[in-house]
């Protein structure tokens, strides 16, 4: 009996089961440190952290399962920070209407650049995409209402729904860790769906795509809104967090920072960002005094994962664990035999 | 110059005599910077019929298939698929009427698995494949027949493996199985068999011939005996020209066409 069970899986290797299985333990992970973490660290830095990796997840959207390369995407993480800290502050909007405005404002912006820039590919897209990030930061840098060099400070947090006060930094961490988990569901779902499926194909083999008769042009551009949205949102979140909105937010070194993050961590892995943007957080924020020496230690992790790690720290822990079922499943087999 | 002659003589029978043809290039011309790859090419293609276009390295195969199927626009000359002129038809337009290419160099979804290969493939006549929001396991209804098309190519056994692991061989047949699930009606292969092991070139062969039954393939194929035990009929392409056409009998008697494969090396 069993010995029929184990040579079923050693001829036909479950891949399709135990991903569906990874995957369930890794949001396990993510729920088990959302609820244990701020027991040890602060959660004003853990939200950080939530912020950026779903920053880092939506970029990683469009470079992991899009193969698109955007050097941009603080435009959008930016405009949903700017949105949302405007209307928090200006229009005394409640939080989860700013949010939602940021957000939609990004979307929107993601639709007009998409459209501007899906045509091209590869430096062509990159470049492209920097160069109208940089647009919005001039238009950032120059129009009044977003506070110029200062920024937008002290925006207030807000009552959720005009019922949960947010100003305690533990209630707003259970908001905004519900809001990641969220989203990051939807972000699974989104690469686990009839359209994900699409998108890889068209990412390993666009021709191909075409060939069999897949407008390959719409694929890429939904898939650049829907990456803009979630960064949209990641921008419009953090805002609210921090009760700031700034230069930095739209600065072309936070459009490197995601691209690091997303390298770091893994692309094309679904947690890959989160451990990335978490990576990257931790280090900027316990290396802080000693200064711009921390962008040298970006850098040479940058340097380290190009060379070492292809595929990022969690891309090659899921290929060696991977290698390790593999053997299992190969003694198993062997074993059954003998 | 020489290859006026036969062309306008080709083109009057063609004229005269009524044949079902499901495509149609005339006059068809690409060139590269002043390199003219195809030059003038006409090309009947009879329904029903496995018409196979060769000629010697450079000959402008290749390019022929890119402009049939629209990845490239040609230069001059026009092309109707059943009776339709898409000439200027998007290659994705082109492969939802049911004209539907592989390549010359192996074309299969590196990161995907096997069955994934055939599966994206199944899926594009779905309706929801812009659903972000949807569950994969709707996917699920497919592998049946993915299975099925995996079988006839013989790779049931690694279904699951990714394609990127799969020998150069298995992955032209899989590039095949992934082609076969649209179910053209027209199928152009360039050089399906290139790098198989001879026992893969045989079933490789059936398989296209009883994939033929139901409808009209163009392959481009430099292995002549395949050539000549499935080909209907035969083009000879050189230098961008067409130089010989009609059944493998009369096209390897043809002199020029015997010059040119042993000018390049093809004896
Ligand atoms: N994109 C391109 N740019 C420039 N020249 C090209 C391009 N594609 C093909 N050519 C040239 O056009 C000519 C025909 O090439 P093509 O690939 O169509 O030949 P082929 O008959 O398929 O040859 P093979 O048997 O080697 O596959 C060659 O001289 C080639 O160098
Ligand atoms: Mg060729």
């Amino acid at each position: 009996m069993s010995a029929t069970a184990e040579s079923n899986a050693a001829t036909k290797p479950p891949v399709k089961a135990t991903a569906a299985a990874s995957r369930l333990w890794g949001f396990g992970v993510v729920a088990l440190l959302i609820i244990l973490g701020p027991v040890v660290v602060y959660p004003v830095l853990l939200m950080k952290v939530m912020c950026f990796a779903l920053f880092a997840a939506g970029f990683n959207l469009l470079l992991g399962f899009g193969g698109l390369l955007s050097f941009g995407h603080a435009a959008y993480f930016g405009i949903g920070s700017y949105v949302s800290a405007y209307a928090a502050k200006a229009w005394g909007w409640p939080p989860e209407a700013a949010v939602t405005a940021g957000t939609a404002a990004g979307a929107l912006l993601g639709v007009i650049f998409g459209v501007v820039a899906i045509r091209r590919q590869g430096i062509y897209f990159a470049m492209i995409t920097l160069a109208l990030a940089q647009l919005i930061y001039f238009v950032c840098l120059q129009v009044p209402f977003t506070g110029g060099e200062d920024g937008l400070q002290s925006v207030p947090r807000g009552k959720l729904l005009g019922l949960v006060d947010l100003s305690n930094d533990l209630t707003l961490y259970g908001v905004v860790s519900v809001v990641f988990f969220l989203t990051l569901l939807l972000v699974s779902r989104i690469v686990h769906s009839p359209f994900g499926h699409v998108l890889r194909a068209i990412r390993d083999n666009e021709a191909r795509a075409i060939s069999l008769g897949y407008k390959t042009v719409w694929y890429r551009l939904a898939v650049f809104v829907l990456s803009t949205v979630v960064c949209a949102l990641a921008g419009a979140m953090k805002a609210i967090v921090f009760q700031l909105a700034s230069l930095t937010d739209v600065h072309w070194t936070t459009s490197g920072e995601v691209v690091l993050m997303t390298l770091v961590g893994g692309m094309g892995t679904l947690f890959g960002p989160l451990v990335g943007a978490a990576v990257v957080v931790a280090a900027e924020f316990y290396l802080a005094s000693i200064g711009s020496w921390v962008q040298v230690i970006e850098g040479g992790i940058f340097v380290a994962c190009v060379l070492g790690f292809r595929a990022g720290i969690v891309g090659t822990l899921a290929d060696f664990g991977r290698r390790s079922i593999a053997a299992r499943q190969g003694a198993s087999a062997r074993a059954a035999v003998n | 110059m020489f290859a006026q002659a036969p062309l306008k003589s080709g083109r009057g029978r063609w004229e005269t005599v009524e044949v079902d043809a499901i495509l149609l290039a005339r006059g068809l011309s690409k060139s590269f910077r002043g390199i003219q790859a195809v030059d003038g090419v006409n090309l009947t293609v009879r329904r029903g019929t496995i018409h196979a276009l060769i000629g010697p390295n450079g000959a402008g195969k290749t390019t022929c298939f890119n402009l049939l199927t629209k990845f490239l626009n040609p230069t001059k000359g026009v092309i109707t698929f059943n009776g339709h002129d898409i000439t200027r038809r998007s290659p994705a337009d082109v492969a939802r009427l049911g004209l539907v290419r592989s390549f010359q160099i192996s074309a299969v979804f590196p990161q995907l698995t096997v069955l994934e290969n055939v599966r994206v493939a199944l899926q594009r006549k779905r309706r929801d494949n812009f659903a972000f929001w949807r569950s994969d396991r709707v996917l699920k209804k497919l592998d049946g027949r993915a299975g099925q098309l995996l079988e006839e190519v013989g790779l049931e056994g690694q279904s699951s493996h990714r394609a990127a692991d799969l020998s150069y061989g298995r992955k032209r047949a899989l590039e095949l199985a992934t082609t076969l699930a649209l179910e053209p009606e027209l199928l152009l292969l360039d050089e399906p068999m290139a790098g198989m092991a001879v026992e893969e070139i045989e079933r490789t062969a059936d398989l296209i011939k009883r994939s033929a039954r139901n409808r009209t393939v163009l392959m481009v194929e430099h292995n002549l005996s395949v050539v000549a035990a499935l080909s209907d009929e035969i083009t000879v392409l050189a230098r961008g020209h067409v130089l010989a056409e009609g059944s493998y009998a009369t096209v390897s008697r043809d002199e020029r066409v015997i010059a040119s494969y042993i000018g390049s090396g093809h004896g």
